[in-house]
């Protein structure tokens, strides 16, 4: 018998299936997801480091205005999407591009907000996504909404709302939470704790055991996963993908995992950690261990390889055919999209700005 | 039962239930709003009549309330919160500028965000630190937001009806200190929607402009000065933003003087903006700088000392006899 709490409170240690030298660890809680989908995540993965490696290339030539990468996540990154069903909904962050696409949205779209042709490109409700959101945490109380109302419609849909271990500081993290325990709201929280928000380490965010176990203080199961684990991630964020669609409420799941890289490429990580704490981690590699596992189960084919490698190339090659051209911008389109019909000001304001334009071509 | 007389609050009341009748999608939530009614009773007997999914009380938190009315417009829904008083909406602030206002802009058109923030604001209630601020500068500086204030009991009806079908974010206002007036009211009369303002009353020798819990003082103030034998238009702007531009300064030039009446403090204000307005508009028409009469720059008095910011009658004339009627 268990009592409440101890239902509440994470594992003793971050799940891991696969640990870093691709070696399998039975558990007594999760089970190791199907070869299937062991393969199609590798594929994911594969693709979703192509996308962070060349996105920030893009920026270096300019082509980006920034590139937050998740470059070292793209196991948190695959695993969120990959859990969810049609239905559900997704709130990622600025750091998560590759997810946004691994849902299935247009790679280009997804980039709209880093290139600086507008704010958000693609339609939150043709694959259920909402807009990044830059302001830390606030996106998590729109989930519970979201969430909510699929529950007052009788829908079954999960809503994965994701942040970092940064946001689990502001006062919306813990005003999602609590609203979302008390209207038994189907989200899963889902934090990556990559152990920086820019500059300052999680040591200087938090005291608690975890970030998973801030769970029990709003009566949220929580659990936590080795981020840079695909198979123990898609255990774990499956299950509570599962209970929160079965009626039993939020869900916490953090994942320990490690920025790599700088926090942007407008970032100099030099300045607050030394090289020797990163080194550790790319032992850790969310690819390399996958690969190593395939490999030893027989599982890595030539054609898993190969069709691996096609999806990165074509995405990469998408990314810089559709990120090399200039975009067009309207100067319209300022005034139009504020309210469903402009103020008179704006009307006003639009004629002035056409008229600016008009001169200047003259 | 057409004609009534009832007060702004049972107004506001009905409004909210007709429209949670006419309409399954909208939904009531906030703090107290429950078994209590709200703390002003707004929403006494909703959840008794339309039950907990479509009128119930939320955790303690206004940033919360309002994030989660984002969610719930974003799959479908119509919500309607409250902040329990102008001060306490400020919690609340960051998800009301930041995406609130900005979601439709953000994604093209794509999210539009279909719900009202009901805001009890302003002061002359005797009420304590925080509970007093006309709050209202904010919102109308923030582009996204429409932002209204009803200043009869009749409007209280129709603008908070019209707010609920409007297809984006309102900040509504309400006046506090006007809850409990009554007023004959045909509530089935068809009225002016949001962005519309109207002329409260008609006068040929200057113009009042004010909204919410300002206009009755204007009238009243009206009344003293057609008694010393001075005819004053009022206007009444119903709505913040959309701002009737044309309504304000049709008024303004068919009397060339013009007085702003607003409780909230005059620095970088709604009433400041209607100045530059009017004046950059009307400048031809005018006979005297256009005056104001607003709350002093201080943070809102406790309730000892609030006779002292209020703009009053007197205030209002002795501006109206500077309006340099000796040149004309």
């Amino acid at each position: 018998m268990t009592t409440v709490e101890e239902q509440l409170l994470p594992s003793k240690e971050p799940v891991r299936l696969i640990d870093q030298d691709g070696v399998l660890h039975d558990h007594s809680s999760y089970q190791l997801p199907t070869q299937q989908a062991l393969v199609d995540g590798y594929v994911e993965l594969i693709k979703g480091r192509r996308i962070n490696d060349q996105a920030s290339a893009l920026v270096r030539q300019g082509r980006l205005a920034v590139y937050p990468s998740s470059h070292g996540q793209e196991a948190c990154q695959v695993a969120a999407s990959m859990v969810l069903a049609d239905g559900d909904w997704l709130f990622p962050t600025y750091r998560d591009t590759v997810t946004i696409v691994s849902r299935g949205v247009d790679p280009i779209e997804t980039l709209t907000l880093l290139r600086g042709d507008w704010h958000s490109g693609y339609d939150p409700y043709a694959r259920n996504v909402a807009p990044q959101s830059t302001p830390l945490a606030t996106q998590l109380t729109h989930a519970v909404g979201v969430a909510h109302a699929a529950r007052l419609k009788g829908e079954d849909t999960v809503v994965m709302a994701l942040c970092g271990d940064g946001a689990t500081s502001e006062g919306d993290f813990h005003e999602a939470l609590n609203f979302a325990a008390v209207f038994k709201a189907p989200v899963v929280f889902f934090v990556q704790n990559n152990g920086f928000a820019i500059s300052v380490p999680l040591s200087k965010q938090t005291v608690a055991p975890s970030i998973a176990h801030k769970g029990i203080g709003y009566g949220v199961p929580g659990e936590r996963a080795d981020g840079n684990d695909l198979a123990g991630l898609l255990a774990v964020l499956g299950q509570a993908v599962d209970k929160a669609r079965a009626g039993e409420g939020p869900q916490l799941v953090e994942a320990h995992t490690y920025r790599v890289q700088a926090h942007t490429n407008a970032d100099d990580a030099t300045r607050y950690r030394q090289d020797d704490e990163v080194t550790p981690w790319l032992a850790k590699d969310p690819i390399k261990r996958l690969e190593a596992y395939l490999s030893s189960a027989g599982l890595l084919s030539d054609d898993i390889k190969r069709r691996a490698e096609d999806a990165a190339t074509r995405v990469a090659q998408q990314l810089r055919d559709g990120l090399m051209p200039e975009p067009s911008v309207d100067p319209e389109e300022l005034f139009t999209h504020l309210y469903a019909v402009p103020t008179p000001q704006l009307a006003e304001q639009a004629a002035f700005l056409r008229d600016e334009l008009a001169r200047e071509e003259a | 039962m057409t004609h009534q007389k009832i007060s702004m609050a049972q107004a506001l009341n009905q409004a909210l239930r007709d429209a949670m009748t006419a309409d399954d999608s909208v939904l009531m939530f906030g703090e107290d709003v429950g078994a209590l009614g709200g703390v002003f009773r707004i929403t006494d007997g909703l959840t008794a009549e339309f039950g907990e999914d479509r009128c119930f009380d939320t955790p303690l938190a206004e940033s919360g309330i309002v994030g989660m009315a984002i969610g719930l417009a974003m799959n479908g829904m119509r919500p309607v919160v409250e902040m329990q008083f102008d001060a306490f909406g400020y919690p609340a602030f960051e998800q009301i500028v930041s995406h609130v206002a900005k979601m439709r802009n953000r994604t093209r058109g794509r999210i539009a965000l279909p719900m009202v923030i009901r805001m009890p604001y302003a002061g002359g209630i005797g009420g304590v630190e925080h509970h007093c601020d006309s709050s209202e500068g904010y919102y109308a500086h923030t582009p996204g937001l429409t932002v209204v204030a009803p200043s009869t009991v009749a409007d209280a009806y129709t603008l908070l009806r019209r707010a609920i079908e409007w297809p984006d974010p309102v900040v509504f206002m309400e006046p506090k200190k006007l809850y409990w007036a009554k007023e004959e009211v045909d509530l089935t009369e068809p009225a002016p929607g949001i962005g519309t303002a109207v002329v409260r009353r008609e006068g040929a020798d200057a113009t009042l402009i004010a909204y919410g819990p300002s206009v009755p003082v204007a009238m009243e103030a009206a009344e003293a000065a057609a008694a010393e034998g001075r005819e004053l238009t009022v206007v009444d702007l119903r709505s913040v933003v959309p701002f009737d531009d044309e309504t304000v300064c049709a008024a303004v030039r068919r009397t060339g003087r013009a007085v702003v009446v607003a409780e909230a403090s005059g620095f970088a204000s709604v009433s400041s903006e209607i100045v530059a307005r009017v004046t950059e508009r009307c400048f031809h028409s005018l006979a005297a700088p256009v005056r104001r009469v607003t709350g002093f720059d201080i943070p809102y008095p406790p309730p000892k000392l609030e006779k002292f910011q209020l703009p009053g009658v007197d205030r209002i004339l002795d501006a109206v006899d500077d309006l340099q009627w000796e040149d004309s």
